[in-house]
């Protein structure tokens, strides 16, 4: 079953071409991972997916309804929650108090919204951060941070934008076992990386884009072996 | 054409007259507050404060030693430039490394400098209107136009004549500075982009002190040209701030052209607007075609914001 | 509020039971606009301070609150300076809210804060031209409906009061959680599920509805208003940001306290030093924004290192286990 769906979309900036003619879907259930070289338009097809920025033309559908142009705080009360790159903590709140901020999405009672919280906390294995203002946090725990903030809206499909960038080796571990684990609990999952070994460790189908288009779509070694993928990263590809 | 026809059309040229000369010395506040936004990206609040400045040493020096106010532009522009570039330097830098709760500390800031300058007049000058009584202050110039048949006769104040030329050079010589000179080009790189001008070795806090220096002169100049022509007193700075904003949102915020055309278009639509819709309400239409600019035109009349 | 009860409760008796002592005038007097200007502070910070959004405006709706009052007394409606007359000044500000915010949340930071402040100025003007209804610069004047100032004393504690506490219960609320999210990051609120336009605009709505309740009571109190004092733009507007942050911004009581120095303050300027004792005003502005950008309170906490935090009080911990 698809659970998103984008068809024809496309994106413009001036006379940059964002994205181009977008066509994927995300299965339930699924890891889907979305690589390409920096400025490829990854972020713009997250920005897009959230509400961020409206196509220009083409349709985006989430559980068979279309969310294109809709606010993303409308996108993320369907069950579609994302995390950002350039991480966004609310500085000078606590670890707990951000988390709880994102549960009242799906609660308007202070004590389920901490229950919801602490589970999240819990799950991405920041309960010795929880009472830490989110401004203090280092970078490593402030990515995972933004997936125990997503976590707690009770997401459906997850947006990962590159939470494994900047993270020492343990941590990237550390992280890819969270990330197995929030998929294990039923989520599906629609990631961003740019580490091939850790995009091959998680994720059973890969699509490939370049200056906003697709260029490859299929398994991890069909995708890491396409002349075109290989000639985007211009032969740097981690294979 | 009918005498009546004649008169109105006399009217309207004679409104439209007065907003553009008017518009002269809009458009040398403008300028300042320009040049402060596109390179600092504050708003300066203080900004008709430190025209009110420029007045009292205008009015100071005519009182004291009978300068001429045009000739007094020799003192007021680098005493202005002086005064900006110290406020700068001595407390708007020093607060972009404060940490606070509350955003926009800076504009804030110079909300307190306003405050700072305007109670400071009051305690030295007294509430009372203030007047510098040139012999030329209602010195006016007249130019029949035969139109039609009729005879319209439109006529010219002097000082705001004078004026509109001073600001006009003085606009000249800005555009010249900022495109032909060192600090200019400087100027202009520091407003595009902060860190790389940084990184290209221009030092931009020394920047940002003559910008700001350079934006209080520009406002001061156009403090000691209405000085003539306007009542001064204390609380007059107010006001002007306003119409300093407006006027910057109008051309875009940082945009120097645009400032110049801001200010043209207030001066015209407070002529018109307190001739054909109503006096008292003159200065609410600068606030309204504000925010309806802000919302619709958030980019300015010339639809671009770049120094 | 404080963990410990007695804080509270024994502040709050000894003023409750002041004008039984004393009945000086004077010391009634400034002890009213003490807490008129706690209301103020309070209403101002839920909105600057909690949610982050700048108002250099606030005269617009202390301003329409007065008016509201005002204008309803001279009409011939004597209700209006019943206890009810204060909720329609209160619930005029919310009115204006609305379309203020409708039209000034389009914009985010600096533009903000100007567009409201050239709304209030607009609404100065109008207040200033529209004769037939406001009686422009001659302002309204109309006999107060007590002669004693006791009354007013208690009528005003009780809204110091009611504001507080009000603002304490929200801000413990999931709008204060939004509110708080949407000052530290408008877009990462946005993504995580909040409207930040609509809350933005609750937030504004609490803000003005108190405001307009002070201006209010400030016309029920002096028995007059002109567009020149209840629309200032730096007597009204920008003194509720400076409360706010002598005291504290983002703290319950931090813009209380700012509020009384406020009142003490600007009468020793006044009586000792006249013409011009605004001055004072604008040094201390920029003295707490260079040296104390939290304000008092919010120094007292930051040194205490638990800065508005949410989970006060109560272990996070044992009540989430």
């Amino acid at each position: 079953m698809k659970l998103l769906e984008l068809s024809g979309v496309s994106k413009r900036f001036g006379g940059l071409q964002a994205v181009g003619d977008m066509t994927f879907s995300v299965e339930k259930g699924e890891i889907l991972g979305l690589i390409g070289p920096n400025g490829a338009g990854k972020t713009t097809i997250f920005n897009l997916i959230n509400g961020y920025y409206a196509p220009d033309v083409g349709d985006i559908k989430f559980n068979g309804e279309p969310i294109q142009g809709l606010k993303p705080f409308r996108v993320c009360r369907k069950g579609l929650a994302r995390t950002f790159q350039v991480v966004k903590p609310l500085g000078r709140l606590s670890v707990l108090e951000n988390v709880m901020v994102s549960a009242f999405s799906r609660t308007n009672h202070l004590p389920e919204a901490r229950q919801i919280a602490s589970e999240a906390i819990s799950f991405t294995g920041m309960d010795a951060w929880r009472d830490s203002l989110a401004k203090s946090l280092p970078l490593g725990m402030r990515k995972r941070l933004e997936m125990a903030r997503a976590l707690a809206t009770k997401p459906e499909l997850l947006l990962l934008d590159e939470n494994f960038a900047g993270l020492n080796p343990s941590e990237v571990e550390r992280t890819i076992e969270i990330v197995k684990k929030i998929h294990e609990s039923g989520v599906t999952i629609l990631i961003i990386e740019h580490n091939m070994r850790v995009i091959m460790a998680i994720s059973r189908r890969l699509l490939a884009i370049n200056y906003g288009m697709k260029i490859a779509e299929g398994s991890p070694q069909e995708v890491a072996n396409d002349p075109k993928v290989i000639e985007a990263y211009l032969g740097v590809a981690h294979v | 054409m009918t005498p009546q026809l004649a008169g109105q059309i006399e009217l309207f040229v004679q409104v439209v007259i007065a907003g553009l000369l008017l518009g002269g010395l809009y458009s040398l506040i403008g300028l300042g507050m320009s040049l402060i936004m596109g390179v600092m990206r504050i708003i300066n609040l203080a900004h008709g404060e430190l025209m009110m400045v420029a007045m009292y040493i205008t009015f100071l020096l005519f009182s004291l030693i009978h300068m001429d106010p045009y000739l007094s532009l020799f003192v007021v522009l680098p005493a202005l430039f002086l005064i900006g570039a110290a406020l700068q330097k001595y407390l708007i830098t020093p607060v972009m490394d404060v940490e606070s709760v509350l955003p926009q500390n800076q504009v804030l800031l110079t909300v307190g400098i306003g405050m700072v300058l305007s109670n400071l007049a009051q305690m030295v000058f007294s509430a009372d209107y203030k007047s510098v009584p040139v012999s030329y202050a209602s010195k006016t110039i007249y130019w029949d136009v035969n139109v039609g048949g009729q005879t319209i006769s439109l006529s010219f104040n002097f000082p705001f004549l004078v004026a509109f030329g001073i600001a006009i050079a003085l606009g000249a010589a800005l555009f010249l500075f900022l495109g032909k000179t060192d600090i200019g080009r400087m100027i202009r790189a520091t407003a595009q982009d902060k860190r790389a001008a940084a990184i290209m070795g221009i030092n931009t806090k020394r920047i940002t002190y003559i910008t700001f220096g350079l934006g209080a002169a520009l406002v001061g100049a156009a403090g000691t040209l209405l000085a003539p022509v306007y009542y001064l007193y204390p609380a007059i700075g107010g006001p002007f701030t306003s119409k300093a904003f407006i006027i910057t949102v109008l051309g875009g915020m940082g945009n120097i052209a645009g400032a110049v055309l801001g200010g043209v278009v207030l001066g015209l639509g407070e002529s018109l607007g307190s001739v054909y819709i109503s006096l008292g309400y003159k200065d609410a239409f600068g606030f309204i075609i504000f925010v309806l600019v802000l919302i619709f035109l958030p980019k300015g009349l010339l639809g671009k914001s770049s120094v | 509020m404080p963990k410990k009860p007695v804080l509270l409760v024994v502040p709050a008796l000894l003023l409750l039971l002041f004008p039984l002592v004393f009945s000086n005038p004077y010391i009634l007097h400034m002890l009213i606009l003490s807490m008129m200007w706690i209301i103020l502070g309070v209403a101002w910070n839920l909105l600057g301070g909690f949610t982050g959004q700048v108002s250099y405006g606030h005269a617009a709706f202390f301003g329409t609150g007065a008016y509201a009052t005002a204008i309803l007394v001279k009409s011939g409606q004597p209700v209006a300076q019943a206890w009810w007359g204060l909720l329609v000044g209160g619930l005029a500000a919310v009115v204006l809210a609305t379309f203020i915010g409708w039209i000034c949340f389009r914009l985010r930071g600096p533009y903000f804060s100007l567009s409201a402040l050239a709304l209030s100025e607009v609404l100065r003007l109008v207040a200033l031209n529209w004769k037939e209804v406001t009686n422009g610069a001659e302002g309204i004047l109309f006999l107060p409906a007590f002669n004693d100032k006791g009354a007013y004393y208690y009528i005003v504690f009780a809204l110091a009061a009611v504001t507080i506490f009000t603002i304490h219960r929200v801000m413990k609320s999931k709008l204060g959680f939004y509110f708080l999210a949407i000052r530290e990051d408008q877009d990462a609120a946005e993504s995580l599920g909040i409207d930040t336009t609509k809350y933005k605009l609750v937030s504004l709505m609490i803000s003005a509805f108190f405001t307009g309740v002070a201006g209010s009571f400030y016309m029920n109190y002096m028995g007059f208003i002109d567009p020149g004092i209840v629309f200032d733009l730096s007597k009204i507007s920008i003194m509720m940001i400076l409360v706010t942050m002598l005291g504290g911004a983002a703290t319950l009581w931090g813009p209380a306290l700012g509020a009384v120095i406020y009142i003490l303050v600007s009468e020793i300027f006044r009586v000792y030093v006249g013409s011009g004792h605004l001055v004072f005003f604008g040094v201390l502005i920029i003295v707490i924004i260079l040296f104390f950008p939290n304000g008092i309170v919010g120094s007292i906490l930051e040194a205490k290192g638990r800065r508005d935090r949410k989970t006060d009080g109560k272990d996070p911990k044992q009540v989430a286990a």
